[in-house]
């Protein structure tokens, strides 16, 4: 693990010392243990977390050790203090983190081989990386109606992790305010409008951004088949940087160095 | 708004009406006697008081709740210059009898059952919140002023400053009657000392542990305590605005703080310009939609907001960036109805009341399996067995004790050989349960653990809020694990899962709701695991660990 | 055809077993696509079961049995308890077998008998009745296989892919002759030998 210091725009340089897995690493001020870790190249597992939406804190995934700290941190929310001790992995984090997510499959209708998104699914992944090989609870097996009336995007509840990204990107990026979460606990789920069917709800834009940044199969474009469906989750922190003009290092593509003139 | 009045000039005149009559009887109206019948009681009484042209000389004061709920409808006679009585399980015809006999009569009727004064649910008391529950009309601004209310208010604004009023609670060494026990002037420093010019100071009156009727008692017994209370935080910490927050299925609740507000308001209590100075605090009560979430104060105060109830990360603190991103500070009902005894009479008599470390009183709801049940208010440190033994009177029935719960929900069960122990925030957190907010239900030996653990267990699965992952899905998923124990087909495998996932969802979820939520069950494991053992169909032959 | 020296237990060859539950046989498919591999296997154990095996009644002492398919029947049920009386190591193998997978799509629906009426009455074929003693009585639900029996390993896919299977096939058969923990062994399996879908 390397742990050079990069600038960032605007040409500050890392400089609160923090010790991360062992390792001493040098991080932002005001920067979050989860973006000091992946500026670094250290993994944490994150769900609900999505680059340029506010802060959700839902699927508690990305929980680190802190020294010092009783309870369990998250990684997305907890900014860095000079000499902070954390441990990104541990035996019992593993075990905290694989049960979260055998949760999640649990409580919902993950057929991978029947979804959308198989290939390109962040739970998929998060079960491989976590190493879940099957799930010891007892699966809910729900049957909730898919809302297919959209003319452009469909909706399958039952993939549904509630991670409020779709609602966060509608409020805070699109500003349509589309989705909410409706009922609460395991009743608890996505709702389109005042409840009404995703097509007729005249606040909807159609600008698929929800869609987009769905890290399951529970938001795709219609006629999608299964494995079809790639999501872009990274165009939000694309549209939020150059709404800030801060152009992001978008990986696959878009990339743009800081000296590059940024056109208008 | 009416005029600034006057607290001495209406306790005088309170009180010297009240010299004028010959007899009062205070009929118990709160929701629990009502439910039994007061109403009914007490528009019985005043039909054979008005019938005898009586009013003027006998007064039929509708009072808050005086504990002993189990004996309700009950009805208080002072004859003046005499011994009260107070009788129970009045109804209707009782009513008559009393009317008849007692307040019209010679004096105690024999038809009407009576609460020996002695009894030791009473006995064992002390009352500092509950002081007025029961003795005064919590309708009327007036019996609340002859009893001393708003007295403390006065004191703190006119003769004290806001630094005073912080050291006084501060050296008190009250804590959060919520559950957690955190001290509450250093959480009202914690709002003085924010920045910003429109602090804002909340009751939580959202109580929702099962079985648990503290606040709601408080609430509807005595109002006017709470406002005060509320105030006096409020001027201590620079705060103009306070909310009052409490659920809708307190109805009754509701009506007797807004009434109480408004006539506060009137008399200039509250509002602008409070006794002649520039202090003011407007007050509201807001009202939730029963979740019981809604407890947890970030929850709380997403509510009032108008938001959705579910519980936001931590930093901020509300007394960081809280109602609208202003400081805000949040006390617990009982907590603030301790301020204005301690403001009136000192914190060093407050410390004489309770233990060093947890001063003052507890007011605790006693349910299930005990002779007599209701609410009583006792000193802190008194022991669990004074509590079930003495003032509970024991287990009825020729049943036998087999555990205390307390903390609701989000407690534990604590068995016979731990009965000793002092009540008080670290010792009950010591045996893995925890003060919570004052329910205490004493289950007897007919009752299985697991099924009790499966019962909060889906309390809590019912009331997640759904945010986060481990407390949404995990109280789901322990429901189930409890339910296969439960009935017979569960497996030592299953039992594995419980543990481990108990552990997983108390140390991540998001708020206290899910963190503690798995309580019940590691309580009941620690201590009557051969409960669980037995039910399992693949158990081993000699089982030795755990047992009770 | 059995060779004493090659390595085994108790000394014997490796005696491994298949078997089709409610599954659509793309796991066996999978397996089939372990090619030449086939003949290190052959080198090694005897195929003693399964539909690639023409064998009737589960044989006893068995090694090791990869078990497609969900329990979603009475047959199912019966081979299930079969094979983990007969089996030291019970292996979970793809997705119908680990979550219920496709096969338990119809649970959400609840209860199948409104379901077989729908494909046998409502829509008949030229009898128009529910079968009756032929076809293995529907369970509730389609269960996953640890909910029924217990189970060693889990080995997800959909199907699972033939180098996945061979990943785990082979390093199970060395753990079982070398006497070591299969779990502690699939324990440090790569987060891409642990997939579920395809």
């Amino acid at each position: 693990m390397t742990a050079a210091p990069t600038p960032r725009p605007g040409g500050a340089r890392p400089s609160v010392p923090v010790t991360l897995d062992g390792t001493d690493v040098l991080a932002h001020e005001g920067e979050t243990i989860l973006a000091l870790a992946r500026r670094v190249g250290v993994p944490i597992p994150t769900l609900c977390q999505l680059d340029g939406l506010s802060v959700y804190g839902g699927c508690r995934l990305c929980s680190v050790e802190v020294a010092g700290e009783h309870r369990l941190p998250l990684a997305c929310a907890t900014e860095v203090v000079p000499e902070m001790e954390v441990r990104t992995t541990s035996p019992t984090l593993a075990n905290h983190r694989r049960r979260i997510v055998a949760l999640l499959f649990a409580e919902g209708s993950h057929v991978c081989a029947a979804c959308v998104a198989s290939g390109a699914c962040e739970l998929q992944d998060l079960a491989s990386e976590n190493g879940v090989d099957h799930i010891s609870y007892e699966m809910t097996f729900p049957r909730t109606p898919v809302d297919a009336s959209h003319p452009k995007f469909i909706l399958d509840r039952d993939r549904c992790v509630l991670c409020t990204r779709c609602v966060r990107v509608c409020d805070e990026i699109e500003g349509a305010h589309v989705w909410d979460i409706a009922q609460r606990g395991n009743q608890a789920h996505l709702i389109a409008g005042m409840d009404q069917p995703w097509g007729e709800v005249s606040s909807c834009t159609w600008c698929g951004k929800c869609v987009a940044v769905c890290p399951t199969g529970a938001l795709a474009w219609q006629g999608t088949a299964p494995g079809e469906l790639h999501a872009d989750p990274g165009l939000i922190a694309f549209l939020t940087d150059a709404r800030d003009g801060t152009w992001d290092d978008r990986a696959g593509g878009n990339e743009r160095r800081d000296d590059e003139e940024v056109a208008p | 708004m009416g005029a600034q009045i006057d607290l001495d000039a209406v306790r005088d005149g309170e009180l010297g009406a009240r010299s004028r009559r010959t007899h009062r009887a205070l009929v118990c109206s709160s929701t629990g006697c009502l439910s039994a019948g007061a109403a009914g009681v007490r528009a019985a009484l005043k039909a054979d008081v008005e019938a005898a042209e009586q009013s003027e000389t006998i007064q039929i004061v509708p009072t808050g709740c005086r504990g002993i709920c189990s004996r309700g409808p009950l009805v208080q006679v002072e004859p003046r210059g005499e011994d009260p009585t107070l009788y129970q399980h009045v109804d209707t015809d009782g009513a008559h009898a009393i009317a008849r006999d007692h307040l019209l009569g010679e004096g105690v009727t024999a038809d009407v059952e009576v609460v020996a004064p002695n009894l030791p649910f009473l006995e064992g008391q002390v009352k500092v919140v509950l002081a007025n529950a029961g003795r005064i009309d919590p309708e009327r601004l007036e019996d609340s002023v002859a009893a001393g209310g708003y007295r403390a208010l006065h004191t703190a604004i006119t003769s004290m400053t806001p630094e005073q009023v912080l050291d006084q609670i501060d050296r008190s060494g009250l804590r959060g009657r919520g559950g957690a026990g955190y001290p509450t002037g250093r959480k009202w420093k914690l709002l003085a000392e924010a920045p910003g010019t429109d602090k804002v100071v909340v009751a939580n009156g959202d109580e929702g542990d099962p079985g648990a009727f503290m606040d709601r008692t408080i609430m509807e017994s005595d109002p006017h305590r709470v406002l005060e209370g509320l105030a006096i935080a409020g001027y201590a910490t620079g705060a103009e605005r306070g909310f009052l927050f409490l659920r809708a299925e307190y109805p009754l609740a509701i009506e007797r703080l807004e009434r109480a507000i408004r006539a506060a308001k009137r008399g200039r209590l509250l509002g602008k310009g409070i006794f002649g100075t520039d202090v003011t605090f407007n007050l509201e009560v807001r009202v939730g939609a029963g979740a019981f979430v809604c407890g947890e104060e970030t929850a709380l105060l997403a509510s009032i907001e108008g938001r959705r109830g579910t519980p936001t990360l931590r930093p901020p603190y509300p007394t960081e960036r809280g109602l609208w991103g202003q400081p805000t500070m949040i006390n617990n009902v009982e907590t603030l109805a301790n301020i204005p005894p301690i403001i009136n009479r000192g914190p060093e008599w407050f410390r004489s009341l309770g233990t060093e470390e947890s001063p003052g009183t507890k007011v605790f709801a006693l349910a299930g399996s005990l002779t007599t049940t209701g609410l009583i208010e006792v000193p802190m440190g008194i022991s669990l067995r004074t509590i079930v033994e003495d003032m509970g009177e024991g287990v009825p029935g020729g049943r036998s004790f087999k555990a205390a719960q307390t903390g609701g929900p989000s407690g534990g069960c604590i068995p016979e050989r731990f009965l000793d122990t002092p009540v008080d925030y670290e010792h009950l957190r010591a045996l893995g349960s925890m003060m919570g907010s004052g329910g205490l239900v004493v289950i007897d030996d007919s009752v299985s653990m697991p099924e009790f653990a499966r019962f909060y267990m889906e309390f809590c699965r019912d009331e997640s809020c759904g945010k986060c992952v481990p407390c949404r899905v995990g109280t789901v998923e322990l429901h189930a694990l409890l339910d296969r124990i439960c009935q017979g087909t569960g497996r030592q495998r299953d039992l594995r899962h419980l543990e481990s996932l108990c552990r997983t969802v108390q140390a991540t979820s998001l708020c206290g709701l899910g963190q503690s939520a798995p309580n019940p069950v590691v309580s009941t494991l620690e201590h009557f695991r051969s409960e669980y053992e037995a039910l399992l169909t693949d158990v081993p032959a000699a089982t030795t660990r755990g047992g009770s | 055809m059995t060779d004493t020296t090659e390595p085994g237990v108790h000394g014997r060859r490796l005696r491994v077993a298949t078997a089709w539950l409610g599954g659509c046989s793309g796991c066996h498919m999978s397996f089939l696509d372990l090619d030449e591999s086939l003949f290190d296997l052959a080198d090694r154990a005897d195929i003693v079961f399964g539909p690639l095996a023409d064998i009737k009644v589960f044989p006893a002492d068995v090694d090791l049995t990869l078990v497609e398919g969900s329990v979603t029947n009475s047959d199912n049920q019966e081979l299930a308890a079969a094979i983990r009386a007969n089996t030291t190591v019970v292996v979970s193998f793809g997705d119908c077998a680990v979550t219920g997978n496709i096969t338990s799509l119809r649970n959400g629906l609840g209860d199948p008998s409104g379901m077989l009426e729908r494909v046998y009455v409502e829509h008949p074929d030229l009898t128009g009745q529910l079968p009756t003693d032929v076809v293995p009585t529907l369970l509730p639900q389609a269960l996953p296989l640890h909910d029924v029996i217990d189970v060693d390993v889990y080995l997800p896919g959909c199907p699972p892919s033939a180098a996945r299977i061979k990943a785990a096939l082979f390093a199970l058969l060395d753990a079982i002759e070398s006497g070591q923990d299969v779990q502690s062994v699939m324990a440090t399996r790569a987060p891409d030998d642990i997939r579920f879908g395809n």
